[in-house]
């Protein structure tokens, strides 16, 4: 199976501090990844970066084997990149159901002046999109919120609005930096409910940062640990567990004396 | 409160079409006893212009005669005869609901159209101030469009409008009138008022290229810095034009051929609703409102940001600078201290008093501090101390403006309105 997203020797500089250094990555179609380490490792900057809101200083990103490196963001999401952000970043004067629809925008082809005479191609692309949006509003069960302003809504369900958009993009990867944030312990078996659901349903890959380690270890077929920047430990989620250089970065040096 | 209510319930089951009847009632009721008779026996000199409120400002003796004109004239026939017509005007709007929603649309605009050249025809002053409040209008939903829909603070509106004022006036100028700076007509006069669109988009299209000059700042910057930006664009603009002599200079332009009649400045006001109305409610032109509450998130949703600004920029700069064209055309001379901060203060006002992120909010500002504006006018002075309070208490008390965050809903406002059974 070939990689569906490929990162490359990734390295990225602020000015002069080395936020990322020789990055690897490797995901296949329909894998869950894991990305840990503890705070300010550069987890969301890598998230960054291939995402493209950074540009990196040197290495290289594919994503179904055409370089993505450069491109600017939205383009990025249009080939199939969709992603959540860490604190929920959602459009707060617009409804659910126009969230959703939004997230289509690239699967729209009838251009300004469709838009400003309302042509019949315009109509006809919106029902669509509207029909879809239904769709992916009960599959992620927030359908009776549709007409709401999404600030009124309680958190969790904040949350499910973001992964639907996210999906609504049609994406190939799934990126969720923190899903679980701010959340109590019955909204987390939620969360992983969905994200399973997501995983099965749409067939996405999924690369995900996460702190909770039970979260991590119960969904991740694959995991990565950054630490200042660099990857200290990959495998499979038992390995990384018992995996001494871990356990170092997260709770510090064993004292043999 | 309770009487409120009350009268909310009576008139609930009027449908739109009601209203405009007896709106035309009131208009005919003026136009063929306003002067001779209503007026007479009140002791009122002639028929109140706007309301009677400079009437009622220069002399208060005159208030008890101007209540009792409203009365006899506006109030009492507009609400006998919309209640008492929805026998029938229920069933006509119940059929026009049949028909496809822009069929009913034009049918009602175009009644909507009659009554307001009949009431505006009945005084000259009046025709004048329903012009400007039409381009107002324009110009408010315009102001919309950037500050409300895209979220940006410019103040750059009056320097979109001079480029469309000055573009559209040199090119009539230019081909139609025999003009002292622009020598003889080149075509036909007659030609005039049919390609006059022609002149009025070359100015709103010249207008939306001007403001690129604030879209690609935007690009880095946001709030008060591109304030600063757009507000420098508006001076650029205001010296340019006083230096080029070639167009008059600080002199200003005139002698613009009288294009702009009522019903062609309501034509281009209707189309301006319409065109802005259905960009806003469309996926592209929401992606406005998103790239204004998260641009990041907007990005990651596939939306292009940067094409988003210069659209909204773009957009906004056009149909200003067609109120511009227009208003050129109905004062006959321009200059260009009309395009300074004095036009700014205004159009800022009439958008935030009416309400962002509204089309139906940015008509409500723009008719409301133009009427006041208008209605105050005797008070002189004190009328700039009154309109500015009036726009702090809605600031207090409706941060985002009167009516914000809403749109116009044609179907459910032009409905036919059935009363609903008794104890059902």
């Amino acid at each position: 199976m070939s990689a569906l997203l490929n990162v490359n020797k990734m390295t990225h500089y602020f000015g002069g501090l080395r936020a990322v250094y020789n990055y690897n990555l490797n995901i296949k179609p329909h894998q869950i990844t894991g990305l840990i380490g503890p705070n300010g490792a550069g987890k969301t900057t890598i998230f960054n970066l291939i995402t493209g809101v950074y540009t990196p200083t040197e290495g290289s990103i594919t994503l179904e084997n055409k370089s993505i490196k450069g491109l600017e963001t939205n383009e990025i999401a249009a080939r199939g990149l969709g992603r959540t952000f860490q604190n929920l970043a959602l459009w707060r004067h617009m409804n659910v159901l126009d969230h959703i629809k939004m997230a289509h925008y690239s699967q729209l082809s009838y251009g300004l002046i469709g838009s400003f005479f309302n042509t019949s191609k315009c109509r006809e692309q919106e029902s669509r999109v509207e029909e879809n949006s239904y769709r992916l509003l009960e599959l992620f069960d927030i359908k009776q919120h549709a007409d709401q302003i999404v600030t009124n809504l309680p958190y969790g369900a904040q949350r499910r609005v973001e992964m639907a958009r996210a999906m609504a993009t049609n994406p190939k990867i799934l990126f969720l930096d923190e899903p679980t944030a701010g959340m109590t312990p019955d909204e987390l078996g939620q969360m992983i409910k969905i994200i399973r659901k997501v995983h099965q349903d749409f067939k996405v890959a999924i690369f995900l940062i996460e702190h909770r380690m039970k979260f991590v270890m119960e969904l991740c077929q694959h995991i990565q640990t950054l630490v200042f920047g660099e990857l200290i430990a990959e495998g499979p989620p038992e390995e990384i567990q018992n995996n001494p250089e871990v356990i170092e970065a997260y709770l510090g040096k064993e004292d043999l004396t | 409160m309770e009487i409120a209510r009350k009268f909310k319930n009576t008139f609930s089951n009027v449908p739109m079409l009601g209203w405009l009847l007896g709106v035309l009632a009131a208009v005919l009721i003026e136009y063929y006893w306003g002067y001779d008779y209503i007026s007479y026996y009140l002791g009122l000199p002639k028929i109140p212009v706007l309301f009677g409120t400079l009437i009622m400002l220069k002399d208060p003796m005159m208030i008890p005669g101007v209540i009792g004109y409203d009365l006899i004239v506006y109030v009492i026939p507009i609400l006998l005869i919309a209640k008492a017509s929805n026998f029938f005007t229920n069933p006509v709007a119940a059929i026009l609901e049949k028909t496809p929603l822009w069929l009913s649309a034009i049918i009602h605009l175009i009644f909507f159209y009659g009554v307001l050249h009949l009431w505006a025809g009945i005084n000259d002053y009046r025709v004048l101030v329903v012009k400007l409040t039409m381009i107002s209008i324009i110009l408010t939903i315009s102001i919309n469009v950037i500050n409300g829909y895209q979220g940006e603070f410019s103040c750059s509106h009056p320097g979109f409008m001079a480029i469309g004022a000055y573009i559209s006036s040199i090119i009539t100028l230019y081909f139609f009138v025999n003009d002292k700076t622009f020598g003889a007509a080149v075509l036909s006069p007659d030609l005039g008022p049919w390609l006059f669109p022609f002149a009025l988009i070359a100015g709103g299209i010249g207008a939306s290229l001007g403001s690129l000059l604030v879209a690609v700042p935007s690009f880095r910057t946001r709030g008060d810095y591109l304030a600063i930006i757009s507000l420098a664009f508006m001076f650029i603009i205001k010296s340019a034009i006083e230096n080029l002599n070639v167009i008059g200079g600080a002199r200003g332009m005139g002698g613009q051929p009288d294009y702009a009649p009522l019903p062609i400045i309501f034509i281009w006001t209707m189309l301006c609703i319409w065109v802005v109305h259905n960009f806003v409610t469309s996926i592209m032109g929401k992606a406005l409102n998103a790239v204004r509450d998260d641009e990041a998130a907007s990005e990651s949703m596939t939306v292009k940001t940067r094409k988003t600004k210069m659209t909204a920029f773009m957009f906004g700069a056009f149909w200003a600078g067609i109120a511009g064209g227009l208003f050129a055309h109905v004062l006959a001379y321009i200059n260009p201290g009309m395009f300074s901060i004095n036009r700014l203060a205004e159009i800022l006002a009439m958008v935030y008093f009416g309400g962002l992120n509204s089309i139906i909010g940015s008509i409500v500002g723009a008719v409301s501090i133009n009427v006041l504006g208008e209605a105050l006018r005797p008070l002189e002075l004190f009328k700039w101390i009154i309109i500015p309070l009036i726009l702090i208490l809605v600031m207090i008390f409706r941060p985002y403006g009167l009516i914000s965050f809403k749109e116009i809903n044609a179907k459910k406002l032009l409905r036919a309105k059935h009363k609903r059974e008794q104890g059902a």
